[in-house]
């Protein structure tokens, strides 16, 4: 099962370097984790994809509280979220290719961010899911490459409910 | 305000912290910290080794209940704590370590000496810190020595770049500390108290299962009301051996892998098992779904990570374990819990722990270990190394109160002994301190001799010589055919070695001898060794091989 943890972290240096290392030794598994600062400059947050059971998630939650520059972790409920993952793909494409793949793009609500002879580049964010989607289209065309970023959430406000 | 150097704010902080002893090793990177040293009223140890060094100051906490303090150079000074810190680490020993550092202009050059050593101590301490400006230093202290001390105690490493400590700054010690990350529970939970004291008031073969927490912790008190109120058998982890008076007809002793066979199959039989500071480690446990198989298990622990890591917990109570058990005992009822009682009594008249001898003049070690508990009449502070010796000394010696069993339990570090319990007497001065060692353990560290010879600690070294690496010969006796790989370990003269050392020294191998031996050494003035030659061959029984259950002990 997938969990995903907004953790605020105090930021110190090698904070980064304790929570990873605390995954690898007590051999939870992190499918993906992003730091960006906050509101507030001293404080980070990461936002924390880790599989696992239950039992998984409670030693994972603990062990993280033990650490002394972790503030506060919270679960955050799938239903009741705002998650987004970016995602640059290069795709190899012909001249000739080239309108199809726009508009794919454009229903995707991606952007065309460069373009070369024998390959465009597209950047697009939402969902797991959404990103999941584009990448499987264009997979027709041939990937050059890409890189996502992983998931950032925040818990909607109260009246969004 | 005066100003002062960093060095000399160490030495200022370290007063305002109530440190009276440092172990350490001087270095480049530390050199300012040891001129502010050279006219302090500290008492500075110097060892041979910093493994030696750190180790003297986790056997000085554990044996004084304070903080251990040791300091290191950088680059070979911090990597050689290491395993001193690991070891803190798994027994749950407060230190602050302080290592120097390169210069905070060099840092990540590859400068001489340099080493990452809060990238190295990461893992294996509560927490580190790296300091590259003197206005962090105080606060940085007194915060090492607040997170050393709370909570689950643990090792602190503070490491110093050169430069900050020959800076000049203002010295002003923080009254508070701001960590607003770190906020341990004391108290327990008022329902699960209810529920916990619920379930031991209807049991009715409840037994309590005792670890190195309730020592850190200081329970010793609430934990024999609780016994005396409602009955309850007491066993002990390796770690809390002394805890609960051995001599007392509820005390079942060690349980585990090598316990007595009383507290293995009395936890066969409980229906509720408290589990007081103890953490449910693979020695203690065996085979887990057989554990206590037929109980539910109350766990009081101060780390809520502890609970469910290994086992499945019915009453979770998280909190200080001398605290808890407070607020437990006016719910706990008066009980005379009499056919439980019996079968405790039972189970220790028909399963007690033995051993044979032949009547000859062979020394057996674990006759050694009863002769030093009526020589000293049970009163000495027990420091082991680890292996065969470690085992025996917990079995055969009957211990009466906290601290006075010290031993590397959780990492079973080879090479802590002598160290440890150099350590162990500065903590307790007035203690006679008997250090028990195996031939190869003691070989691990033994330079520190030379400490001991130089401060003239008066400990008492008994080597149990079997000229094996006895555990791994007896796995290797037992589960491969007697393939002793590599167990076979030759020693030096430790007589000689001894004496080189300036040490008193004697070798004993005939049984008629040891009690004189033993005597001799034990009124030596200073430091003694005392050479005691055992079978080769003997084994530590009762066993229970790994991965086993409980109930499919081997032997004894």
């Amino acid at each position: 099962m997938t969990h995903i943890l907004s953790v605020s972290v105090l930021n110190k240096p090698g904070v980064l370097t304790r929570i990873a290392g605390l995954f690898s030794r007590r051999n939870f598994n992190i499918e993906s984790l992003n730091v960006g600062k906050t509101e507030n400059p001293e404080i980070s947050r990461m936002t924390i994809v880790v599989q696992g059971d239950e039992k998984v998630l409670e030693q994972v939650t603990k062990q993280l509280h033990k650490l002394i520059n972790v503030l506060k972790i919270t679960e955050l409920d799938k239903n009741s979220i705002v998650e987004r993952d970016l995602i640059l793909i290069r795709v190899k494409c012909t001249r000739k290719q080239r309108s199809e793949i726009i508009q794919i793009a454009d229903t995707f609500r991606a952007q065309i961010v460069d373009v070369a002879p024998d390959s465009l580049m597209i950047e697009a964010t939402g969902t797991e899911d959404k990103l999941e989607a584009l990448t499987e289209l264009l997979r027709d065309f041939g990937i050059a490459e890409f890189v996502r970023t992983g998931i950032v959430a925040l818990s909607r406000g109260q009246a969004a409910k | 305000m005066p100003k002062l150097n960093g060095g000399e704010i160490i030495i200022e902080s370290l007063k305002k912290e109530n440190v009276e002893v440092v172990f350490g090793y001087p270095g480049g990177a530390v050199i300012n910290l040891y001129d502010a040293l050279y006219n302090s009223d500290l008492k500075h140890y110097l060892g041979r080794h910093e493994q030696g060094v750190v180790h003297a100051a986790d056997g000085y906490a554990r044996s004084s209940g304070k903080v251990g303090v040791c300091i290191a150079t950088s680059g070979p000074g911090g990597t050689n704590l290491v395993t001193g810190l690991a070891n803190a680490q798994m027994d749950s020993v407060p230190l602050v370590a302080f290592t120097g550092q390169v210069s905070s202009s060099l840092i990540g050059k590859d400068a001489f000496q340099e080493a990452d050593i809060t990238g190295i101590s990461l893992p294996i301490t509560k927490h580190n810190f790296l300091v590259t400006d003197i206005k962090d230093l105080a606060r940085t202290i007194k915060e090492a020595f607040y997170i050393a001390r709370t909570g689950r105690p643990g090792p602190v490493l503070i490491d110093l770049a050169k430069d900050v400590t020959q800076a000049v700054t203002e010295f002003k010690y923080p009254d508070r500390v701001n960590l607003p990350g770190y906020r341990p529970t004391f108290e327990g939970h008022k329902l699960q108290i209810n529920k916990a004291a619920k379930a031991i008031n209807n049991a009715s073969r409840p037994l309590l299962y005792v670890g190195g927490g309730a020592v850190i912790s200081g329970a010793e008190k609430e934990l024999r009301e609780m016994v005396d109120k409602a009955k309850i058998p007491v066993t002990t982890t390796l770690m809390a051996l002394g805890i609960y008076p051995e001599d007392q007809p509820l005390a079942l002793e060690m349980l585990g892998m090598h316990g007595t066979q009383y507290a293995n199959k009395a936890t066969l039989e409980t229906d509720i098992l408290i589990a007081v500071g103890a953490r449910f480690d693979d020695r203690v446990t065996g085979k887990l779904d057989e554990f206590a198989a037929q109980a539910d298990i109350i766990q009081i622990d101060i780390d809520p990570a502890e609970i469910g890591k290994n086992i499945d917990v019915e009453i979770p109570i998280v909190g200080d374990v001398k605290t808890v058990l407070r607020e437990l005992l006016p719910h706990i009822e008066a009980k005379k819990n009499g056919v439980w009682q019996q079968r405790i009594k039972e189970l220790k008249e028909n399963y007690p722990l033995k051993y044979e001898d032949d009547g000859s003049e062979t020394i057996k070690p674990q006759y050694i270990m009863e002769e030093i508990d009526k020589y000293t009449n049970g009163d000495a502070t027990i420091v082991t190394e680890v292996g065969q010796h470690q085992m025996w000394a917990a079995q055969f010696h009957k211990y009466k109160k906290p601290r006075q069993f010290i031993t590397s339990g959780g990492l079973g570090t080879m090479g802590y002994g002598l160290p440890a319990a150099i350590g162990a007497q500065i903590g307790q001065p007035k203690e006679k301190v008997v250090l028990i060692a195996g031939d190869g353990s003691i070989q691990m560290n033994i330079q520190e001799l030379g400490t001991a010879q130089t401060y003239n600690i008066p400990i008492k070294v008994i080597i149990f010589n079997n000229k094996y690496l006895g555990m791994v010969r007896q796995w290797q006796e037992i589960f491969f055919e007697k393939r002793y790989s590599s167990t076979k370990i030759p020693a030096p003269n430790f007589v000689k070695m001894g004496e080189a050392y300036g040490i008193w020294s004697k070798s004993v191998d005939k049984k008629s001898e040891l009690d004189s031996a033993l005597k001799e050494a034990m009124e030596h003035q200073g430091p003694a060794i005392l050479d005691v030659h055992i079978p080769e061959e003997e084994n530590v029984y009762p066993m229970v091989p790994a991965g086993a259950g409980l109930k499919d002990m081997i032997g004894g």
